[in-house]
């Protein structure tokens, strides 16, 4: 029996068609992935189903009964529930509270206690153990995220929608999510999986069905089907998932960090050094302290403690002006907020970062024959796909944004490149261009930070990883000397 | 690259979309005042007439026009830039208060000390330097401090008119003046009228030169950059080695002076002295002159005429069919709800398209 059907949805957002045409067919008690890159209308097919979207046109029919689904109460009510992205918790509440807020126990005051058993059957059935009476803002994300998961369950779903639930996970949080999942199919509910990555999939799900830019591409079988199949479906045509990587030929220190203290209340510090012609990855997990290193190296925000150089130059409070005009190049890990100028032209946005270079501007004056010029080749280097220079930077996508940022940074020959989430919300295609440039860019001596909160990105692209927790560089070696496993359990704190 | 054919400038189009809107908004402000007319018994064909001829049917009416748009293009410039950067001068009151005291005050001491030639831009100077610490000091409280520019430039707006209006009543009022305002400034210092027996004076050509100046900076200079990308995206424009507190204090600070020489130029030009409480709130009508001229020089120039062809005429409008010549007030005011409510005309533009 079907437990989700639904048929022909199309959705549009203005003029932009979000979803055409989509049928999505779930068994009940299957775990199902909803596989697709960003943008492919994964997330939007799953808030229509859940209340929060409404479909053009399109049925939805839930145990092959029709249903219109106007709020996600109603979803609820049919036993649906989503775990999004973003967790729904309130921090400074315990977790039992979080647990029952919006169907508590209890005719006016809470009964806590009917609360607190009816939890702990719940958790015997399903294998979970809270200590319901901590904190949430005490929680790790794993933990918060199960208590996400549980919620759905509380309130009675059957039907359990998780959004790329891992991207926030170690690896060996990651495999605590799949045992509770497996255990949640054996229990008899039915999961659905939104995620864009083949290797998750592969290991999870009982089918799965790929969307391609609002499209249904398909859905196969799980045991039937290879991550290679799976990513031609996704992109339309056959990709090559493996980077080729040549040796490292390490130079003189270009990038080097002492001391340098991340959180005022860690003890952990951040030591590292940076040599032209390698890649230096930081992995760990999100919060750690990457969005801070990132400053302090852009020089957005001052360290207390610690030294930065660059090019043997101490640069730990210089301005921002200062550390461009020495050569650094940053690729920000937040690039709507730090690296565009979204209502300006694509030829002001290439002229950002560099609006005193003597080869952009002369006595104050901008030269815009030069800047059009360099404007033009760039687009023409790294293929981005434009329709005029003076259009504005918020109509290209996301992935030609991207692209944009990289080549004008790189364009200028940084002496440094600092690349945060190169590739965070782009597409295979995107990454992939991103990538070998990357690498093209250290084979011919640029020394490059990485800094990814992707642990595959990390490990494919690195040459030396140094793993970061609470704010430190808490081990460090060659690419290779690290298994995947290692690195987990440094991110998380272990060792 | 085959995608990159396509001729237009998709800026240029935006802009185009934007005058329409203007105009739509004026439009239908003149349609809607007409029927308030009719309700109120007057042939509102009639007082649009006399409203035109009162504005642009003589060489005295287009003089008078122009002598009520030059402040308000000062005001519009100030208000302009400031958006651009990202922030809201409301302050110009406040500045143009300061600036056009600031500037009689040194005039009045300096008297006939000097020769014409430093005497009259060393007192211009002094109110305009008046003018962008009055505006700079709220950019810097703004980045300093993290206070919203709007509250700390209301503030000042009282300030600078109750201070001014304090020296003037107590201080510096002309012997046996019946109003407060100072001595009227050496007969050299005036700036010399462009049409006889009228208030124009060459105050308009600074006006318009400060227009070019504001459209050279935008379009040329680094500094115009810095300060548009401020206004974008100011954490990018960080990120891209903009000074940003810097740059929010002398976005402010060329805002008043700008909005000084409102002032100062109405002290030089149309008045020969400082009177107190002179505007009659040009400061504020500079915020509508910036948003119905789109930040551009150009259109800003035409919202200043629009506007003081309105106060211009409505006297006329007054004087020939007996509407109370505050209509003018309502058809501003209505322009300015049409146009700070873009998405309505956008949604009624969109009804009858389809």
């Amino acid at each position: 029996m079907d437990a989700i059907r639904m048929n022909h949805i199309t959705k549009t957002f203005g003029t932009t068609v979000a979803l055409s045409d989509v049928d999505l067919k779930i068994q009940a008690g299957e775990v199902h992935c909803l596989l697709g890159e960003n943008g492919a209308g994964k997330s939007t097919l799953m808030n229509i189903l859940y209340g929060l979207y409404h479909a053009d046109s399109g049925t939805i029919e839930i145990n092959e009964v029709h249903v219109e689904i106007p709020t996600p109460r109603m979803a609820q009510s049919l036993h649906i529930g989503m775990v999004h992205q973003h967790f729904m918790l309130v921090e400074s509440m315990t977790v039992l509270q979080n647990i029952i807020l919006g169907s508590e126990e209890g005719s006016f005051a809470i009964d806590y206690e009917a609360c607190r058993e009816r939890i702990e059957v719940l958790e015997r059935l399903y294998h979970f153990d809270f200590n319901l009476d901590s904190k949430v803002s005490q929680l790790s994300v794993g933990e918060m995220q199960r208590v996400e998961i549980f919620k759905a369950v509380y309130r009675g779903a059957d039907i359990i929608i998780l959004d790329e639930p891992t991207a926030v996970l170690t690896p060996q949080e990651v495999d605590v999510l799949f045992r509770i999942l497996d255990d949640m199919r054996k229990q008899g509910k039915t999961i659905i999986f939104i995620t864009h990555k083949l290797q998750e999939t592969m290991r999870l799900s009982d089918r799965v069905t790929v969307l391609r830019s609002g499209h249904f591409v398909g859905t196969v079988e799980t045991k039937d089907t290879s991550p290679e199949a799976l990513a031609t479906m996704m992109v339309g045509h056959e990709v090559d998932l493996v980077t080729n990587k040549g040796a490292c030929c390490p130079g003189e220190p270009v990038l080097e960090i002492h001391d340098l203290k991340i959180f005022e209340n860690s003890d952990h510090t951040i030591d590292l050094t940076v040599r032209a012609g390698e890649i230096y990855g930081i992995a760990g997990v999100d919060g750690n302290g990457q969005q801070e290193l990132e400053r302090f190296i852009v020089g957005s925000e001052r360290p207390k403690d610690g030294l930065v150089k660059l090019n043997g130059v101490d640069i730990t409070s210089c301005s921002v002006s200062k550390r461009k005009r020495l050569g650094l190049g940053i690729i920000p890990s937040d690039r709507h907020r730090d690296a565009i100028l979204p209502g300006m032209s694509l030829v002001d946005n290439f002229l950002l970062g560099f609006q005193r270079n003597g080869r952009f501007s002369s006595k104050g004056l901008v030269r815009h024959a030069e800047l059009h010029s360099y404007a033009d080749s760039m687009i023409d280097a790294y293929s981005i796909k434009v329709s005029s220079t003076e259009q504005y930077i918020s109509e290209l996508s996301g992935g030609n944004q991207q692209k944009l940022v990289f080549s004008r940074e790189v364009g200028m020959d940084p002496v440094l490149l600092v690349a945060a989430q190169p590739v965070r919300g782009l597409d295979i295609g995107a990454i992939d261009y991103i990538h070998n440039q990357l690498l093209q860019l250290r084979d011919r001596g640029q020394a490059i930070l990485l800094i990814s909160t992707e642990l595959s990105e990390i490990m494919e692209m690195s040459d030396r990883i140094g793993v970061l927790y609470k704010g430190g560089i808490v081990a460090e070696r060659k690419a290779e000397e690290f298994t995947k496993e290692e690195l987990g359990l440094y991110m998380a704190g272990g060792k | 690259m085959g995608i990159r054919n396509v001729p237009a400038k998709a800026g240029v189009g935006k802009n185009w979309e934007s005058l329409w809107y203007s105009l739509l908004a004026i439009g239908v402000s003149f349609v809607l005042v007409a029927f308030i007319m009719l309700a109120m018994g007057y042939n509102p064909l009639n007082a649009y007439m006399a409203l035109f001829r009162g504005s642009f049917g003589s060489l005295y009416a287009i003089s008078l026009t122009l002598c009520r748009s030059v402040p308000l293009i000062f005001v519009g410039l100030a208000v302009g830039f400031a958006l651009k950067g990202g922030m809201f001068n409301i302050g110009g009151e406040g500045q143009l208060y300061i600036g056009g005291f600031t500037s009689a005050v040194v005039a009045l001491a300096l008297g006939n000390s000097l020769p014409l030639v430093f005497s009259l831009p060393l007192s211009i100077l002094a109110g305009m330097v008046a003018g962008m610490a009055w505006g700079g000091a709220i950019g810097l409280i703004k980045a300093k401090l993290q206070i919203n520019e709007v509250i700390v430039a209301i503030m000042l707006n009282y300030i600078a008119q109750l201070l001014t209006s304090y020296f003037v009543n107590n201080h510096l009022m002309k012997e046996g003046s019946m109003t407060p305002q100072t001595e009227t400034l050496p007969a050299g210092m005036q700036l010399p009228t462009i049409v006889a027996n009228s208030q124009l004076t060459t105050s308009l050509y600074i006006a318009l030169f400060m227009c070019v100046v504001y459209w050279f900076v935008f379009r040329h200079t680094v500094f115009g950059y810095e300060v548009k990308a401020l206004g974008n995206n100011p954490s990018a424009a960080g990120t891209g080695g903009v000074h940003t507190v810097w740059t929010t204090v002398l976005v402010m600070a060329v805002s008043g002076a700008l909005a000084s020489m409102a002032g100062i130029f109405e002290v030089f030009g149309t008045y020969g002295r400082f009177i107190d409480g002179f505007s009659p709130g040009i400061g504020f009508t500079g915020i509508a002159i910036a948003f119905i001229g789109q930040g551009t020089p150009i259109g800003i120039i035409l919202a200043a005429v629009l506007f003081g062809g309105l106060q211009a005429g409505a006297m006329q409008m007054g004087l020939m069919e007996g509407v109370s010549a505050h209509i003018d007030k309502v058809i501003q005011g209505l322009v300015i709800i049409f146009i700070a409510t873009p998405n309505f005309i956008r949604y009624l533009l969109h009804r009858k398209g389809r």
